[in-house]
């Protein structure tokens, strides 16, 4: 690494050599469907030509502009601050102070790694602030591991704390939740959306529902239906378990100088560090599928958090993906420190929680069957018959999401941690640090007040900003927030008359 | 079996003025849609019965609703600084408490918008380091407000720490 006067240091030349590669094959990948789409009118040797002179400009010219960045860009690590500088035509300086550094994250895509560079991440962890973080782009990886090290290492680290304390690491039979998740519809459909958009860019769209078409011959339409719906399942399962094996490869979880730090991945490699003084709270969500099969996946509660971004796959605040509910259990208390978010007794809401629960599942019922209803009675009589079909069908489903509903609902306090549970489908149990409690934010609907309940929100810096106790009964909300956070509630209560 | 707790009220109402200020601002709407389909009403004749039907619609919420709400929002908001808190109702169908104690409190703004400006009147914000909104109070008299972000401000400059 070159070495400039007063600890300025360069970043890494092969950065230059990472950005040429990357816009080659961004290039050659725009360039192949007008390739083939015009071989046939132009020949496939001058389109090939062509193709090649425009992907041997775009990657020259990216080239060029990363090594001006690279030339004129420099860092350097003080005492006191790290800094980052660019000075060509625009000059420009960022500075982070050392001692607020909260997270440095280290991320590397499959041609940084071939490179053996990657991305670090400087932040403060302040969501509101523009120079709150810094991205050195790439240094070695080295280098990197270095920075991260370093960075978040404090005085007040104790002995005790052997570095590398690992938490938790893959165990490849998580892999059978991969199917349950979400991810398996999306990209099921998202399989057949990609198959149209191609085959419009090459005028095809007619074929391929003639191939399909003559390829079931003998099928009815439910039949064909079923075959495409069979088709899309297994394209989903096989997309989500390659999402979960690029994302979740080689994950470990471990506690370093007192932080945590996560690595992760198989292509795009990451490694994300949270410092312990963000840390606020875990919280363990259990998505219906996967709760049928006893598993549960783990998220921290910190300050800071990144609102998740396109170009994530995944939350960052996931700590572990779907496993086990016993290696959960597990992983939410070594990070918390106590079995708070698992072993809390919580206490159920008012059955006339449950009541407002039906009737919202009535409402959403209605609505379509009204409107069935009044056309078909205005227009056809099929349509009449789709309403008490939807009636019939929609009503048993939406009473147990009701009665689902009612049944997560509940709320406790822990010795450091208060415990709320919520979620029709997702069951959340967060356990939120009572110290981490930033105030409260109590709500009543008027069909609340004649029931008798409140919706409590416990504000924390951390996260979405607040976790809900939804529906409890105005009393024992109160007494509950009370004894949360001793004190803060206390001069504004009053004794019912 | 231990008595029943609920929460108290805060202290203090907001100014009266708020009333004629939020039933101007209802005014202004009402006046708008009038016009809008007043004018539309003229402009295209086939359409004009529907028009104006939806205009008698629109008036027909729109008055009651500019005279009760601000009424009883008046009756519902109120607020209250201790020596540890910022205590906060606001709403009137729906209603919400917010409490957020002096020590996690970061910032204190104080607004005024042109209506606002007219009766003399300003709202103060407090943030927190929470994401899900700050405490606001509206309606409050100009020299109230400023004395109370003053007292806000000096008060959580002298509490240390990043509040979160």
């Amino acid at each position: 690494m070159t070495t400039a006067d007063n600890g300025w240091q360069q970043l890494h030349p092969k950065t230059i050599h990472v950005t040429a590669m990357t816009f080659a094959g961004l290039a050659a990948g725009t360039a192949a469907p007008f390739v083939l789409g015009f071989a046939a009118k132009a020949g496939l040797g001058l389109m090939l030509l062509i193709a090649f002179g425009g992907v041997v400009v775009v990657t020259v010219a990216a080239a060029l502009i990363d090594l001006m960045r690279w030339r004129h860009t420099t860092y350097r690590v003080t005492d006191e601050r790290v800094e980052l500088r660019y000075a060509w035509v625009l000059h420009k300086m960022r500075s982070v102070p050392r001692d607020r550094v909260r997270t440095v994250d280290l991320t590397a895509n499959p041609l940084q790694r071939v490179f053996g560079v990657a991305r670090v991440k400087i932040g403060t962890g302040e969501q509101s602030s523009e120079s709150s973080h810094l991205t050195l782009d790439p240094v070695s990886k080295a280098e990197a591991e270095l920075l991260r090290r370093e960075l978040l290492r404090r005085a007040e680290t104790t002995a005790a704390e052997a570095p590398g304390d690992e938490i938790a690491t893959l165990d490849w039979r998580w892999l059978r939740y991969a199917p349950v998740s979400v991810t398996t519809p999306i990209l099921g459909a998202a399989a057949f959306g990609a198959v149209m958009q191609v085959s419009e860019w090459f005028n095809a769209q007619g074929a391929v529902f003639r191939t399909v078409r003559e390829l079931f011959e003998g099928l009815s339409i439910v039949g064909l239906v079923a075959v495409l719906v069979a088709v899309a399942i297994v394209i989903g399962v096989v997309g989500s378990l390659g999402l979960f094996v690029e994302m979740w490869y080689r994950y470990a979880l471990r506690r370093e100088d007192g932080n945590l730090v996560m690595s992760r991945g198989l292509l795009n490699t990451r490694s994300l560090t949270l410092e312990r003084s963000r840390l606020r709270g875990v919280e363990v969500i259990e998505p219906l599928g996967v709760r049928t099969m006893h598993a549960a996946r783990v998220d921290v509660i910190a300050t800071g958090m990144r609102q998740q971004s396109d170009n994530e796959k995944t939350d960052p605040k996931t700590l572990l993906p779907a496993a086990p509910f016993a290696v959960a259990r597990r992983v939410a208390a070594e990070v918390i420190g106590s079995e708070a978010a698992t072993a809390t007794a919580v206490t159920g809401h008012p059955r006339a929680a449950l009541w407002r629960r039906v009737r919202w599942a009535l409402y959403w019922v209605a609505a379509p069957v009204v409107v069935l209803a009044v056309l078909g009675l205005l227009l056809t009589t099929v349509l009449l018959h789709l309403a008490w079909i939807a009636a019939v069908v929609l009503t048993p489903v939406a009473v147990f999401l009701a009665f689902e509903s009612y049944r997560n609902l509940g709320h406790g306090v822990a010795e450091h941690h208060l415990v709320t549970r919520y979620g029709v489908g997702s069951r959340r149990t967060a356990a939120l640090l009572r110290t981490g409690v930033i105030g409260w934010t109590i709500s009543s609907s008027p069909f609340q007040r004649r029931a008798g309940l409140v919706t409590l929100r416990a504000t924390t810096a951390a996260n979405k900003g607040a976790y809900p106790v939804y529906d409890v009964g105005t009393d024992d909300g109160l007494r509950f927030a009370d004894a949360a956070v001793p004190g803060l509630l206390t001069p504004f209560l009053e004794q019912r008359r | 079996m231990e008595p029943q707790v609920r929460l108290r009220p805060p202290a203090n109402r907001v100014d009266p003025r708020a009333v004629r200020y939020w039933m101007t601002g209802e005014a202004i709407s009402n006046g708008v849609v009038v016009v809008v389909l007043g004018v539309l009403a003229i402009l295209i004749e086939p359409a004009r019965a529907w028009l104006l039907l939806a205009l008698g619609v629109a008036l027909l919420i729109g008055i009651p609703y500019m005279i009760i709400m601000p009424i009883w929002r008046y009756r519902v908001h109120r607020w209250e600084v201790t020596e540890d808190a910022v205590y906060t109702l606001t709403g009137w169908l729906w209603q919400e408490w917010r409490i957020a104690p002096m020590s996690r409190i970061q910032t204190v703004d104080t607004q005024r918008g042109p209506l606002e400006q007219a009766f003399k009147l300003s709202s103060v914000t407090v943030t927190t380091a929470s994401a899900a909104g700050p405490l606001k109070i509206k309606g409050l008299d100009h020299e109230i407000a400023a004395e109370l972000a003053q007292k806000l401000t000096e008060v959580t400059q002298a509490h240390r720490g990043d509040a979160t």
